[in-house]
């Protein structure tokens, strides 16, 4: 068993998430992740953006960066290509990372540059109080929906799959092994690595779409994931109102940005003299 | 002049790119735009040959916020903009103030507001230079008037931003910026260069956020020993959020200007032509200088005693200089390519009137007009 402890900011303890948040959860799996691949705690940089999860990484012993609002991945960019050694991780949510930040996100992973982003999807912008995001599901009450969601959501594991991403997982809360397996593969993944982890928020968002306590929606979690490999077994109409989880998709055959800028850069000194320009 | 001087033949733009490198940039990400982009072609192609990274970000955004975590993870990083580009990078340069990560932003104006006259050159970006982000915050602006100028104030852009930890905005224009002109690169081991200042403090005793007899802090790199938080909310000596702390609010934004304070001697320019003995004394800066300085010959040679007080720094505003050259004239002129924007800060620091010569409709302003409107209220006085 991983010593959490060991990888917290003890005194920056407690949190300041409402209880039955599933971003303690994540954070837990992060940890587990990290442990079980023995990277140094000075080799790690966890980025964040805004919202509550964001507020992951203050009580995370790395290095950590709280950014601005979405634009957490391009601030995480310009770190990773000028300090490549560093494993370099982003904590998003689904406002901070879809939203906001969509269009950061589609282009990082189209670069495919070496970082490991974990959105947390929770449906709903939580730190605001519950506006819907373009993560919640069509139908769904929000404060700024309250007659319910018109909009239909992204997947946003598709989207970033089709923008390049090399390693693309989902995984939830409840299936927490699973998200731990998929955050542990994505870390040892070389270019951009996207787990998606379906969350609950159970203040913002389970106490207006009818699921009061945390435990309905864990269990809603349970009901409606299917794990991919047992995708084919589902008819279409089974599959409707239920979301895929495990490995989505990954491509060894892409290049990572800095491999291809370091190449880049080792044909122009052998094209040139020492120090020429 | 030495043997290892090299004399160009260079447009502004490019005087910036290569001044970025000597200065030590080993990070430039930008997003293309008028008249601004050569700095970006021009470090595309340097900067692989000198062991640093280009990139060209998806937009302006993503531009200034992966300057800011190149800048944070220790190195000397820039980028450059035009007026609709700055809008949208001023959120993350007040990012870049609170975190206190040093960097350079290009902004060679353009007519505005919004795409406003693409190709043709303004000075409408004072304020926005100024205030362009949310809060009271301090800031560094340096303006060029000439080619030379371009590449001497890029080099001490980044110095002042090493030493103070703070964005410097190099507020150009597209005047100098796509301008050819002489310019001389002084032997390289002459120039200084300025890095961060870093801890030698053991990683337990060290505060990232707390700032040294000059407010500012040393910094540490990441991944040294040293493990520290990062936040632009309102936040302590540690590093960590602060946010229900008036007190910590209090000292942070204190600090933040306090240390601009303590170096403002280090980061006043001004050149001065003619402007000890003047009765008309013409205060400006960028492109317009460049009319002002053959305004003031005219002028001369028609007998009225005419001087040049050009600003090379214009944030933090240099009210002393200003006041102390202007004690003696009878007359305080202020040409800018825009309705009057720096001028309200001159009649700040000389406690009068000043006679406002502008035009924003993308055309420089000429000696003739500037000789022109001081003969008329000359005539009138
Ligand atoms: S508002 Fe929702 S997401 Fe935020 S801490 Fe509370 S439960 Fe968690």
């Amino acid at each position: 068993m991983v010593n959490i402890k060991n990888y917290l900011r003890l005194n920056k303890l407690p949190h300041i998430w409402c209880p039955g948040c599933g971003n303690g959860t994540v954070v837990r799996a992060l940890i587990t992740a990290i442990d079980k691949l023995g990277f140094k705690k000075d080799e790690i940089v966890v980025f964040t953006g805004i919202g509550c999860s964001a507020r992951t990484n203050a009580i995370l012993d790395f290095n950590t960066i709280q950014t601005t609002h979405g634009r957490t991945l391009a601030f995480a960019t310009g770190f990773k290509l000028m300090r490549p050694e560093m494993k370099v991780i982003v904590i998003t949510g689904d406002g901070d990372g879809a939203a906001i930040g969509g269009n950061h996100l589609i282009h990082a992973a189209r670069r495919n540059v070496d970082i490991t982003t974990i959105l947390i999807n929770n449906s709903i912008y939580g730190m605001t109080g519950g506006q819907y995001s373009p993560l919640s599901p069509q139908g769904a009450y929000a404060t700024t929906a309250p007659y319910g969601n018109i909009e239909p959501p992204f997947d946003i594991c598709e989207l970033v799959k089709a923008a390049g991403a090399t390693f693309v997982g989902r995984g939830t809360v409840y299936h927490i092994h699973l998200t731990i397996d998929l955050i542990t593969k994505a870390l040892s993944h070389k270019g951009f690595s996207f787990v998606e982890v379906i969350s609950q928020c159970p203040v913002g968002y389970g106490r207006r779409n009818n699921m009061r306590s945390p435990y309905e929606m864990l269990l809603w979690q349970k009901e409606h994931a299917i794990m991919v490999k047992q995708a084919d077994k589902y008819s279409k109409e089974d599959l409707k109102d239920k979301f895929l989880i495990g490995e989505l998709w990954v491509n060894h055959e892409r290049t990572e940005f800095m491999d291809s800028y370091n190449a880049l850069v080792k044909r122009l000194s052998e094209g040139m003299k020492g120090g020429e320009v | 002049m030495g043997d290892k001087n090299r004399i160009m033949f260079i447009q502004g733009n490019e005087a910036i790119a290569e001044a970025a490198i000597i200065a030590g940039a080993r990070f430039f990400a930008g997003y293309p735009i008028t008249p601004a982009t050569e700095i970006a072609e021009v470090l595309a192609y340097r900067m692989p040959q000198v062991g640093g990274v280009f990139i060209q970000m998806e937009d302006e955004i993503a531009s200034i916020a992966a300057v800011i975590g190149a800048s944070m993870a220790g190195f000397k990083a820039m980028t450059a903009t035009s007026g609709p580009g700055f809008t949208l990078m001023q959120e993350n340069i007040g990012y870049a103030i609170m975190v206190e990560a040093p960097c350079v932003v290009v902004d060679v104006q353009r007519g505005g507001p919004s795409t406003g006259l693409p190709t043709l050159p303004a000075q409408g970006d004072v304020m926005q230079s100024r205030w362009g982000t949310h809060g009271d915050h301090p800031i560094v602006v340096l303006s060029p008037a000439t080619v030379q100028e371009a590449f001497d104030l890029t080099i001490k852009a980044f110095n002042i931003s090493e030493l103070v930890r703070n964005p410097v905005i190099l507020l150009t224009d597209a005047v100098v910026g796509h301008l050819r002109e002489k310019m001389i690169i002084t032997d390289e081991g002459e120039i200084e260069i300025i890095n961060r200042r870093e801890t030698k403090l053991p990683p337990e005793q060290y505060k990232p956020c707390k700032g040294g007899v000059d407010f500012v802090p040393d910094y540490a790199r990441p991944g040294t020993g040293y493990r520290y938080h990062v936040t632009s909310n309102v936040h302590d000596e540690e590093g960590f959020p602060a946010t229900y702390s008036h007190k910590a609010a209090d000292e942070l934004i204190k600090r933040l200007h306090k240390k601009i304070d303590y170096y403002r001697d280090k980061l006043t320019y001004y050149k001065s032509y003619y402007a000890e003995d003047a009765d008309v004394l013409i205060i400006t800066y960028g492109c317009t200088a460049r009319s002002a300085k053959d305004a003031v010959k005219i002028l001369r040679d028609k007998g009225v005693k005419a001087g040049l007080l050009q600003l090379q720094t214009i944030w933090p505003f240099p009210y002393d200089v200003v006041e102390g050259y202007a004690k003696k004239a009878k007359l305080v002129v202020v040409p800018e390519m825009n309705m009057g924007q720096l001028i309200g800060e001159i009649e700040r620091a000389i406690k009068r009137e000043a006679l406002g010569v502008n035009r924003a409709d993308g055309k420089m302003i000429s000696p003739a007009e500037i000789v022109g409107a001081i003969k008329g209220v000359l005539k009138d006085g």
